[in-house]
């Protein structure tokens, strides 16, 4: 299995920011992914949409990652919404319980129109 | 007198013209001046239609036609001829020379003549049916006796047992049609422990397809000797049977080779019905381009793998199946192959096939062509209690190394048929014990790897993962809670031994002095029919 370097970006949509993140979550993903909610955070953007659909590995450093960025959007009273989540890695973040914390949706439209 | 009974008659096996065997009258104590030669009528000679419609004797200098027969009949001194005539049919004629007084025919030797016809054309009416009849059975003899040579052939051939491996069930079946065709399959224990699985048909029916079928498979066995490959098999004898095949046939042949130890099948494909895999999750053509056999040289044979999970039959077959008829002559086909192994509820396959087909084709079916089936059904690792080993490696304690752990376990697990959710659980446990060891244990020391181990006994499967942090007491960590974490009050980190935890049914540790090992445990026989 190859590592797939991973990557973050910002999206406006529907009047919030998504970020699309493809790639490894592990712990190569820290700055990129820092950068990219420090953006959104910028943006005034309330819930910050998380894209998981083309991330196929998260390990537990990269499970560190997403509680340190769901520690901050905590700080600002933001909201964190993913989706696109394989139906393991969801079971994962059911196990962490981090799911108690951010919704989870199978595609941006279901979880847009849950906001 | 002397006299040649002339006689012709149809052409029975549809020669160009036809043949005038003759009779020779019996000898008498009186010397034979002259025997007059046979001679044949064509059968658009208009003497032919003349004689069809005259009675009694005909004498031949009376008669002007444009007839080769009439001419030829005169120049060899023919006097007088007196068709034979049975049941309306002209079927020979008694010609004779002159007197060997020189006179001239009275009336009376003329009705005598008649009569003499009239008598004798029954009798050699007869003579010709009983000569029929003993050729019909002469060539049905020598067919019956090319099929007996040709089954022989085949039967001989064919594999006298199957196989017998624990953890698989291998069965064949083969009927040869009336006309013997050129069916085969074998099967041939390579020195590497895997087993080499063919089945094959040759164009064209009876001794010569049989010929050719006996070429074939020893062929594939001297090749599968010396090339493990199936793609370089099927190359080699392809080659060498080319220059050889008789025109116009060619062989289709399916080689594959069967690891099994892990379900792993390696195979190509000379042209021949794509076999199927059937089993729990659906049914698959197992596709793969090649050339028949024996058609052109210098081919390449397309290689394609799979590995076969517990539950899974590997399906082989010949056209007898698939291309038999109902009896409004609809044929069985591919479409309603895949159906019915779509609904396979498990067991004997080819018993399964069998019904499908007699349903099909209805009790007065004529078989047309050989049917053979072989299938090979994976009933997962022997349950014999002896362990099975799928993995033993190790790897240099670098970032990123997990990635390389799970993927060569994840191979090396694929024959014990874990679902994918229990797959991808058990992915996440061996890269978080690995980078636990690679990281803790060896300090991500390069020169310190981390082996990993998989071995299974068909009810358990473990993985142990080795680091060289034995010795060494490693603090119990924390359950990670996520309310702490978030409140700032625990690390975010600190998740990998609570995920390989929750990812296996248990996780033990193993410490030497030396060595520390996370034992990963998958509990196969409870959960396999339940995810």
């Amino acid at each position: 299995m190859e590592h797939k370097t991973f990557d973050a970006a910002i999206r406006h949509t529907d009047g919030v920011v998504a970020i699309d993140m493809t790639g490894d979550i592990d712990g190569a993903a820290e700055a990129a992914m820092n950068a990219a909610y420090a953006q959104a955070d910028a943006a005034g953007s309330d819930p910050v949409l998380l894209n998981f659909s083309d991330v196929g590995y998260i390990n537990s450093t990269g499970i560190a990652l997403i509680v340190g960025l769901l520690a901050q959007a905590r700080k600002s009273h933001r909201k964190l919404v993913t989706y696109g989540l394989s139906d393991h890695y969801q079971e994962i973040f059911r196990i962490t319980r981090l799911s108690d914390f951010m919704g989870m949706y199978d595609d941006e439209a279901s979880a847009l129109q849950q906001l | 007198m002397t006299a040649r009974l002339t006689t012709f008659w149809k052409n029975l096996w549809g020669g160009e013209r036809a043949v005038a065997p003759t009779v020779d009258e019996p000898a008498t104590s009186a010397p034979v001046t002259a025997i007059l030669p046979a001679v044949d009528i064509a059968p658009n000679d208009p003497l032919l239609a003349y004689l069809h419609n005259v009675n009694g004797p005909v004498e031949i200098a009376r008669l002007q036609m444009e007839s080769p027969a009439l001419a030829e009949m005169k120049a060899t001194g023919v006097v007088i001829c007196v068709p034979l005539v049975s049941q309306g049919e002209l079927i020979g004629l008694i010609n004779l020379g002159s007197r060997r007084s020189e006179q001239e025919y009275s009336s009376d030797d003329r009705k005598l003549l008649a009569d003499l016809a009239t008598q004798a054309a029954p009798a050699v009416r007869v003579a010709q049916l009983v000569r029929q009849q003993q050729i019909e059975a002469a060539e049905r003899e020598r067919v019956a006796q090319e099929l007996r040579v040709a089954a022989l052939i085949q039967q001989t051939l064919l594999p006298q047992s199957l196989p017998e491996l624990d953890g698989w069930g291998i069965d064949a079946y083969y009927k040869p049609a009336r006309a013997v065709g050129g069916d085969f399959y074998d099967f041939r224990s390579l020195p590497d422990g895997k087993l080499a699985i063919v089945i094959g048909d040759v164009t064209d029916k009876g001794v010569p397809a049989a010929l050719v079928m006996a070429t074939t498979r020893t062929l594939l066995r001297a090749a599968s000797e010396r090339l493990g490959s199936p793609g370089a098999v099927l190359e080699r004898v392809n080659d060498l049977l080319h220059p050889d095949i008789p025109a116009r046939m060619f062989v289709t042949c399916l080689y594959a080779v069967l690891d099994i130890q892990t379900g792993h099948l390696l195979y190509a494909n000379a042209g021949h019905d794509l076999p199927y895999r059937a089993g729990p999750g659906g049914v698959e053509e197992l596709r793969a381009r090649g050339m028949p056999l024996g058609l052109l040289p210098g081919m390449g044979y397309e290689e394609k793998e799979i590995t076969l999970s517990p539950g899974d039959t590997l399906l082989l077959y010949s056209d007898g199946l698939v291309e038999a008829h109902d009896p409004q002559r609809q044929m069985y086909g591919f479409p309603k192959l895949r159906d019915e192994l779509a609904d396979f509820p498990g067991g004997d396959l080819v018993d399964y096939l069998l019904t499908t087909l007699h349903n099909f084709v209805g009790p007065h079916w004529e078989q047309e062509d050989d049917v053979t089936l072989v299938t090979i059904r994976y009933d997962g690792p022997a349950h014999n209690g002896a362990l099975t080993q799928l993995a033993d490696f190790t790897l240099p304690s670098a970032p990123g190394n997990e990635r390389e752990a799970m993927a060569q376990i994840a191979e090396a697990v694929a024959s014990l048929g874990l679902s994918p959710d229990r797959l991808e659980k058990l992915k996440t446990a061996v890269a978080e014990a690995t980078m636990n060891g690679m990281e803790h244990g060896n300090r991500y020391r390069e020169d310190l790897p981390v082996r990993l181990q998989a071995e299974s006994d068909g009810q358990q499967l473990w993985v142990r993962i080795t680091d060289h942090g034995g010795g060494t007491d490693i603090p119990d960590p924390a359950t990670p809670d996520i309310d702490l974490k978030l409140a700032g009050l625990q690390s975010p980190r600190g998740w990998g031994l609570f995920l390989i935890k929750s990812m296996v049914d248990e996780m033990n540790v193993i410490d030497d002095g030396q060595h520390h090992t996370l034992e990963l445990v998958i509990n196969l026989a409870e959960k396999k029919d339940t995810d």
